[in-house]
């Protein structure tokens, strides 16, 4: 954990590009004002303009090379002034990576698995020309005839409503003018304007619930927080203090929505969380501090975050006397050190607090005593970017989509085996299927959905017969699984069920505190059950007795870790319990998956004895001539898969 | 024997004391400039800064970025978030331990690799994903991944 060493505000005040002006300081709510207008004054919205993907996966496929030709074509056919080129944030659509969108009057052209190599064709053809250029267009995969244009189209993005990403796609999170010409820190300014107990009311009206899984209305979070620093501080003449807190320690495997806003639009978690500070402490003679707790693996968002608290401090929106208002508060960066229970609100804190990351038996809650004991609101990274939209755009807006019980959008990580893996926002109440079939395209392999995953270690295994609810937070809660902070992991018939609970359990016990007995010992317990039972030594009273050690475990634990820990084992046992049976009585994966319980063979028909299988064995357990049949050795077999993945005509069976 | 220059922390032990900051804090720094947490470094840290030995050895085991060891040459990590687990982040894991012959988490004999699992990169999309010295390499195979290990040099 560590507080980064933070640039001084003169390093990160730049002059604008944009306006020809100086480094800004905004004094007042006007000035911010005025200059976002005169930005918008100079901004062309229909200017050519080249949008390359960086998040992230975008960079692992290569986009800062794209990018680089691409600046380099710029410089070549000299498009400065007449097109604008920029590495923005994720657009989502992770599998058609390298993503290149031109926008050309407000028409968005989409280009996808963009290479180095193609950039000299697409800016001759689709920037310098009318384009598009046909070659990059977006392919669906029942269709390899017919390519779609219009990044609107695109099925993956057609169902969507992106509010929160919105931002992701059009700035570049670098550039402090982008932002504010979104209208960026007006929702701030509008919010130091406004008495704290009226905007939190906007938060309540806006039915805005945790987005980090639990789902506590954070409108109530806040106001609580607010009343605990009154009461604490009332009539004291020393000054207290109070803290705001993002918890941006995503730790859930499978999920990476809250590093994609703060790599693509980090300014959104900071002005989130001074709404938030002034909404608890605004007007009181409690100071607010802010602390953002983020992942060490994920050095990008970090390094973008650090300069964009730089240039909010140097434009005055973020430090002492914020905007003239009277108001002070700043944010700090603590990295974490690798602890999935520090995920948890109180074992987070203590991490804060330089101590190992046990967490606190509750309560007393953050909201009363949290953070060095003062009353701390601790939100995800997605509902401080929230609370920006309920400011800015009103309460209304936010609760205009959603069900009755939650409102707003939610943002997932669809990710698994589906054709279209990528980060998605939908309105809340979309059905599991509209998403996994509308927009993530069905599965990758074209074989029947078997269930999709939520909720990380901590939510559970929907089947493929339930993909009609809603995605809520109770809905969720009602099929044995949770929200969480957004994973979603689809699985065909390949996945073993047995195997995923093993998989999430083997989670919950590595990252189990020790605390207490309940998770630590009986998380074990558990895995040594699931693991004999994929060895092909369980016993048939071994489902019983997971369920029993499950519900104790959930009844018994310190903190949250525990108390879903053992979900994805009970909602495998409710809604695949053939399965276990299968692995049990008939000793048969049937997933293929479980290696003591499968052979590899070689399908003599299939096989033209290429060859290529003998070559990549490892251990030499395939027999066979070049040309001539090939079988394997069922007793030398590690069972590998290495002649599965070589074998291009599939003749390699796992039986 | 000590190969490890303590000089390289002064600076970090003076900042520490001027600065404040937290001793995680701390131990993330050392373990920036050496790779790892050395032992000649902790006991250091815990003598200038009156520290228990216990308390600072409890923070760098309970987190899992701490490693206690030098690491080898080269890091090679498999993710094994729940994407990659399910598209066969365990069988690189294998490949990986087969080939190197050691297990996840350690290093080789040589000094040339240390293979580690990491829970999750963030980077589901394009799992299962391998990371050799922090390139990412996407939708790998064990096959391939077979082959890119056997030409880093």
């Amino acid at each position: 954990m560590s507080c980064c060493s933070e640039q001084t505000g003169d390093a990160a005040a730049v002059a604008s590009p944009a306006t020809g002006e100086g480094p800004q300081r905004f004094d007042t709510p006007e000035a911010l004002a005025a200059y976002v207008e005169r930005l918008r004054a100079g901004h062309d919205e229909g200017l050519l303009t080249v949008l390359v993907s960086g998040g992230t996966c975008g960079l692992a496929a290569g986009a800062r090379e794209v990018f680089d030709a691409l600046r380099d074509q710029f410089a070549e056919q000299d498009l400065a002034g007449r097109a604008v080129l920029k590495l923005t944030g994720c657009h989502g659509f992770c599998a058609q990576e390298v993503l290149v969108v031109v926008r050309r009057g407000g028409r968005e052209t989409l280009y996808c698995h963009v290479k180095p190599k193609d950039v000299a064709e697409l800016v001759a053809a689709g920037v310098a020309a009318e384009g598009p250029l046909e070659r990059l267009l977006y392919r669906p995969p029942e269709d390899s005839q017919v390519r779609v244009a219009e990044k609107g189209q695109v099925p993956f993005y057609a169902k969507q409503q992106r509010r929160l990403l919105m931002n992701n796609n059009r700035i570049d999170p670098l550039n402090f003018d982008d932002y504010l010409l979104q209208g960026g820190y007006l929702a701030l300014a509008k919010a130091l304007e406004t008495e704290p107990e009226e905007l939190i009311g906007w938060i309540k009206q806006s039915g805005l619930r945790g987005r980090g899984g639990a789902g506590f209305p954070t409108g109530i979070k806040w106001e609580l927080t607010r009343r605990n620093v009154e009461s604490a501080f009332d009539g004291q003449e020393e000054d207290g203090h109070c803290y705001v807190v993002c918890n941006a320690d995503e730790g859930d495997p499978g999920a990476f929505m809250d590093r994609s806003i703060l790599e693509g639009n980090p300014h959104a978690l900071i002005e989130g969380m001074a709404i938030g500070a002034w909404a608890v402490s605004g007007d009181t003679s409690a100071a607010c501090r802010g602390y953002v707790y983020v992942r060490n693996e994920y050095p990008l968002a970090i390094e973008h975050l650090q300069t964009a608290l730089a240039q909010a401090r140097a434009a005055n929106l973020l430090g002492e006397d914020i905007l003239g208002s009277g108001f002070s508060f700043d944010i700090r960066i603590v990295r974490g050190a690798g602890a999935f229970v520090c995920g948890e609100e109180t074992a987070l804190i203590e991490s804060i607090e330089d101590r190992v990351g046990e967490p606190r038996i509750k309560p007393p809650f953050p909201v009363a005593r949290g953070l060095w004991g003062m009353p701390t609101t601790l939100n995800n990274v997605k509902s401080w970017a929230s609370a920006v939209m309920v400011v800015d755009r009103g309460p209304e807006y936010f609760a205009s989509v959603g069900t009755e019980s939650s409102k707003g959008t939610m943002v997932f990580s669809l990710v698994g085996k589906v054709a279209n893996t990528g980060l998605i926002e939908v309105p809340m109440g979309m059905t599991l299927g509209e998403i996994i079939e509308g927009i993530g395209g069905g599965t990758q392999s074209g074989k029947p959905i078997k269930a999709v995953q939520t909720g990380g270690p901590s939510g559970g295994c929907i089947p493929a017969t339930m993909l009609d609810i809603g995605v809520d937070y109770e809905s969720l809660t009602k099929a044995g699984t949770i929200m969480g902070s957004g994973g979603m992991i689809v699985m065909d018939e390949t996945t073993c069920m047995v195997d995923t609970a093993k998989y999430f359990v083997h989670v919950g016990m590595e990252e189990s505190c020790g605390k207490c007995a309940p998770c630590r010992d009986g998380l074990q317990h558990m895995h040594h059950l699931l693991d004999e039972i994929t060895e092909g030594r369980g016993r048939a009273e071994d489902i019983d007795l997971l369920e029993r050690i499950g519900k104790h475990i959930r009844e018994l634990s310190f903190c949250g870790l525990g108390k879903t820990a053992p979900n994805p084992v009970l909602s495998t046992i409710r809604y695949f319990r053939e399965e276990y049976e299968a692995h049990i009585e008939k000793k048969q994966c049937p997933a293929g998956v479980c290696k003591a319980l499968v052979v590899y063979r070689i399908d003599a028909e299939k096989c033209n004895g290429c060859h290529l299988c003998f070559k990549r064995c490892p251990v030499d357990a395939i027999r066979g001539e070049v040309k001539g049949p090939h079988e394997i050795n069922e007793v030398e077999c590690i069972k590998c898969g290495m002649c599965y993945e070589a074998c291009k005509f599939d003749a390699v069976r796992i039986i | 024997m000590s190969t490890v220059d303590l000089s390289e922390i002064d600076d970090l032990l003076v900042r520490h004391k001027t600065g404040g900051g937290g001793l995680i804090e701390l131990l993330q720094e050392v373990s920036n400039r050496y790779q790892y947490v050395p032992r000649e470094a902790v006991e250091r840290i815990s003598e200038e800064l009156g520290v228990p030995l216990t308390q600072l050895y409890s923070l760098a085991t309970f987190y899992t970025s701490f490693k206690l060891a030098p690491p080898g040459k080269h890091h090679v990590c498999v993710c094994t978030g729940t994407a990659c687990h399910v598209r066969g982040a365990p069988r690189l894991v294998e490949t990986l331990e087969r080939d190197l012959k050691i297990e996840a988490g350690g290093t080789t004999a040589d000094g040339k690799f240390t293979v580690d699992t990491v829970n999750c990169l963030g980077t589901c999309a394009i799992g299962p994903i391998v990371t050799i010295d922090g390139r990412y390499y996407g939708n790998i195979t064990s096959d391939a991944l077979s082959r890119l290990i056997k030409k880093v040099e």
